[in-house]
């Protein structure tokens, strides 16, 4: 069955036809071109596909489009500012080497993002286990983790924190 | 030789400064080039092209380990409405794929292993092309089946390719030099054992795929994931051939790749049935696997079964080493086949071991077929050597560090094989590990330390009659740089790595040099990234191209500017004289076209490093340096459980100049944890052929929990063949992880692991066996009753 849901997206609000089976990965990516939202498995095992709804971070390929109806979702393409500027987490995965193959990257920057949001002052073991469900390969999560870190170390103030009741995007 | 050592932080660094110094960007904690596009979501891999037109394929693939194709009923596919082509192996000419060319993209007449290829459908949407595939009928006739590669060997054993007459390939791994036979009687201590690897996945994030397009006149454009561009080219040329296009045209473009760890080193059949199903379909056809495929359809690392002994003197001298491997090759051949090659490197070459025998069989089997996958074999030939030392250290009476010591390669040293050790940190590698480690530490009950050490190819490997790689460069009117290389970027940096090798040579900044690295049109030739040998031959090549450049363009300024070439200097993008500035590299260059006789700034360079083929003995320099290092670990294993947790873990390597520490650091981490895996959790499990564990629910790969504080320890060697100095780095990271995990683990509880992984069950069933038990419990699965082995 098909219908039509309103959300935001990345700070824009939308209305958009879909159907009862699709994924919000499906959705995003096929439907409407945020390919930034990767799929790594389909089986919400790895993360890749991970976006923020309401504030939370979700596999979005296990995740019913049908289901951000009136939510707010942001995806890593919404995540820097308008004009451009990298927000604290990307700035930091760029200089710490936090990127090698970037396939993860998009879900684990957002996954990084959802922690801090809820907990600024994160330790290394709530970054690890924030992570946790967030798989790579490459980097052996090291200078993923230290990128993360970075962002702790500093004031929390230039993080844009998600205020989850309102529903805005950071 | 300069030896420096540093550990990879910036406070210590800084005691190296009178050598940072004498660059701008060599040596420096430079961001990849790439990462502002990878943490915004911007790049775009395989998976994120569409193309006009585009259909979407599916493959079916057989039911059966091992069966005659009785056969095959597409009608129902057929009619399926958005169905455009269904393919299977009678509707195909005769394409080949492989190193022995013994693989068909789609099955006619016979499967050999569950991942092979039956049928294959492109139709206008996935999920079409899904359905198409299950209304796809096949007959089968099951045939005996054979899994074990010893097993294989046997003569009544089922053939996997008739016409092969055996299930042994015929590539004779065999070598002998000095007198192993001899030596075994000198040796005052001796050691024997079987140690035995098993299947582990490269486990890219992104999985593999293909687009495959032609135009109107039959030229073919293949987007595809490949290591191997130009090779990946050839071999698409080799199909149109069968296709019946002659001089038709193949450009063969890498998008960004989701992980590579030697993957996607050969041509696989998705890609072949991409082009066959778009030549059909005369439309683009777009083939990405699901993680599943992934899993089931991909080569991974081949397991090894390895017989070792060695021996000493009694100074702890090694007098010998003697080898006998069998590694299952599965049903079809890729580069798996091959790697005893590699292994032969550290078999004869890691420490100083005078008489050396090797051989190597590769089975053919019902299995999923394997590959190379970083260290090409090195990681399973190393588990059996430095497993073995520490028990000759031990038998010997030898302290494990004073034991590798005495036999540490050494600068100048010509290795059995032939090999030429140039730079050699190896003794820097060891005594960096035992220091920071604490070996003498005093024990606490259930932790031990263990090390092992590795030799890998280092600058580049003649695996080829070339190991060559081409470069162009050309400069723009305002002083920047485009960089056309053969190397492979798939994560690694090799982009970043180049783009600072030409900005330090040319005196611009990293930002102003763009790398293209990613489409056979525009880049020249190279034959891959394999063999960790990209920073060293593609930065070669890239360096060499720079130096031409540089030249006319130190020529053309003292022409302009009437100052003599040796008293300019280019950096900062400007000419300077005493110190002053005197003229922008862009002004000269515009000035350039407009003059009379203009001319314009490019150069190309084609770098192939003084290595050797392996003769018909096998010896021979198959690398210009070699890279070396040493891993050690402290672990706690819980003996009421068996879990082994890792406490301390130290990395160190020589790479000959760290280009850039952060990307550095970024392959030893990223290796180490590679190679955690492989000791501790991952395994493929084949259960007579399928494979039972394909996602990463039961599949262990290491997740940010279980990451360990590694260190890394860098050892500059400065290699005078490497660019700048530096050596290859990219696989050696995940090479002694597993045997220095084993060695603790047996300082630590008495218990030798010979077989990996080294999973609780097995480390609780061998305290057990120590302890004297004879049954180890009841196994879940098959309700029997468990040998304590």
């Amino acid at each position: 069955m098909s219908r039509e849901i309103k959300l935001m997206l990345n700070g824009n609000q939308i209305f958009v036809a879909i159907e009862d089976n699709w994924t919000l990965l499906y959705l995003l990516r096929e439907k409407l071109g945020l390919t930034g939202v990767k799929e790594g498995c389909g089986q919400g095992e790895c993360g890749a596909c991970t976006v923020i709804v309401d504030g939370l971070a979700v596999n979005s390929c296990i995740y019913f489009a049908v289901e951000v109806d009136g939510k707010d979702v942001l995806t890593i393409e919404g995540l820097a500012a308008a004009d451009g500027t990298l927000h604290p987490l990307q700035k930091s995965f760029v200089e710490n080497g936090g990127i090698q193959c970037g396939f993860c990257t998009p879900g684990m920057i957002l996954s990084a993002k959802a922690l801090l949001d809820e907990n600024p002052q994160a330790t290394e073991a709530d970054i690890k286990q924030a992570l946790a469900g967030n798989l790579c390969r490459c980097t052996g999560y090291v200078q993923i983790v230290e990128s993360v870190e970075a962002v702790v170390d500093k004031s929390s103030e230039d993080i844009n924190v998600v205020v989850r009741e309102t529903g805005e995007s950071g | 030789m300069q030896t420096v050592l540093y550990v990879t932080d910036d406070q210590e660094r800084k005691g190296n400064k009178e050598i940072m110094e004498e660059f701008t960007v060599i040596g420096k904690r430079i961001s990849k080039v790439d990462a502002v596009d990878k943490a915004t979501g911007r790049a775009l891999y395989i998976q994120d092209f569409k193309l006009p037109g585009m259909l979407y394929g599916k493959i079916l693939y057989s039911k059966y380990p091992h069966a005659r194709i009785i056969r095959v009923n597409t009608e129902k596919a057929k009619a399926l409405p958005g169905v455009i082509t269904v393919l299977t192996g009678e509707d195909i000419p005769p394409v080949r794929l492989g190193v022995y060319k013994d693989n068909p993209p789609l099955k006619a007449g016979k499967v050999r292993s569950y991942r092979d290829e039956v049928a294959a459908v492109a139709a206008t949407d996935l999920e079409t092309a899904r359905e198409a595939i299950n209304l796809i009928e096949v007959t089968y006739e099951a045939v005996p089946a054979i899994f074990d590669p010893e097993e294989a060997l046997k003569p009544e054993a089922p053939l996997v390719h008739e016409n092969h007459k055996t299930n042994l390939l015929k590539m004779p791994w065999n070598l002998h030099y000095g007198d192993v036979e001899a030596a075994k009687i000198e040796a005052a201590f001796n050691v024997e054992e079987r140690f035995s690897t098993t299947w582990v996945t490269h486990c890219c994030m992104g999985t593999s795929g293909a687009i495959a397009d032609f135009d109107h006149a039959d030229n073919l454009t293949v987007y595809t994931n490949t290591q191997i561009p130009s090779l990946a080219q050839k071999d698409f040329q080799e199909t149109l051939k069968v296709l019946g296009f002659k001089d038709k045209r193949v450009r063969v473009i890498k998008p960004c790749i989701g992980g590579g760890f030697g993957s996607k080193l050969d041509t696989y059949a998705y890609e072949h049935v991409a082009i066959l199903l778009a030549w059909r379909s005369r439309r683009p056809v777009k083939i990405v696997f699901e993680r599943e495929e992934e899993f089931c359809a991909t080569s991974p690392r081949q397991p090894t079964v390895t017989y070792i002994s060695m021996g000493c003197d009694k100074e702890g001298k090694l007098l010998y080493r003697d080898m006998s491997m069998v590694l299952d090759n599965g049903a079809y051949t890729s580069w798996g086949a091959t790697t005893p090659s590699v292994m032969m490197m550290p078999i004869t070459s890691l420490y100083r071991v005078p008489n050396v025998r090797y051989n190597a069989k590769c089975v053919y089997t019902n299995n999923t077929y394997s590959q190379a996958m970083r260290g090409y074999g090195n990681p399973q030939a190393t588990f059996a050597i430095e497993s073995a030392m520490d028990m000759l250290a031990e038998a010997a009476g030898i302290d494990r560090v004073e034991f590798r010591r005495i036999n540490s390669n050494q600068p100048g040293d010509v290795t059995p094989q032939g090999l030429k050790i140039t730079t050699c940190g190896l003794p820097e590698c060891i005594e960096a590990v035992s220091r920071d480690l604490e070996f003498g530490r005093p024990r606490e009950k259930g932790v031990g330390v263990g090390l092992a050490s590795l030799i890998h190819v280092g600058g580049g490997a003649r695996i080829y009659k070339s190991d060559g790689c081409g470069t162009i460069i050309k400069m723009d009117d305002y002083g920047k740089v485009d960089v056309f290389t053969g190397a492979s970027d798939m994560g690694q940096g090799a982009d970043t790595i180049i783009a600072q090798i030409v900005a330090e040579e040319l005196g611009v900044k990293v930002e102003d040099v763009h790398v293209f690295h990613q489409d056979t049109d525009i880049c020249p030739w190279d034959v891959g990234a394999h063999a960790s040998r990209t920073t060293f031959v593609a930065g070669n090549s890239a360096l060499g191209a720079a130096r031409k450049i540089r030249h006319r363009l130190l020529n053309m300024a003292s022409e302009t500017t009437g100052i003599d070439e040796d008293k300019l200097t280019l950096k900062n993008r400007a000419f300077f004289a005493d110190g002053k500035q005197v003229l922008p590299i862009g002004k000269l260059l515009r000035g350039s076209h407009f003059k009379p006789r203009g001319e314009m700034m490019m150069a190309d360079n084609f770098y192939d490093p003084p290595n050797e083929n392996m003769g018909r003995d096998f010896s021979g320099n198959m690398s210009a340096t070699y890279s070396f290092g040493t891993h050690g670990v402290r672990v706690k294993v819980d003996e009421a459980t068996g879990k082994v947790e890792i406490l301390d873990y130290i990395a160190a390597h020589d790479v000959g100049r760290a280009i850039n520490p952060m990307l550095l650091d970024g392959q030893v981490h990223g290796g180490v944890l590679m190679g955690v895996g492989y000791a501790l959790t991952e395994q493929v499990i084949l259960e007579n052929g399928r494979n039972m564990n394909p996602d990463f629910r039961d599949y262990k790969i290491l997740t940010a929990m279980d990451a360990i504080h590694s260190k890394a320890v860098v050892i500059e060697t400065v290699d005078e063949q490497g660019p700048f100095g530096a050596k290859g780095i990219g696989e050696p990271g995940c090479v002694p992880t597993a045997p220095a995990i084993a060695n603790a683990i047996y300082d630590a509880i008495g218990v030798r692991i010979k077989d990996l992984p080294i999973t609780p069950e097995k480390v609780l069933a061998a305290i057990k066996k120590k302890n004297g038990a004879v049954s180890c419990g009841i196994d879940a699965f098959t309700q029997k009753e468990q040998p304590c082995e």
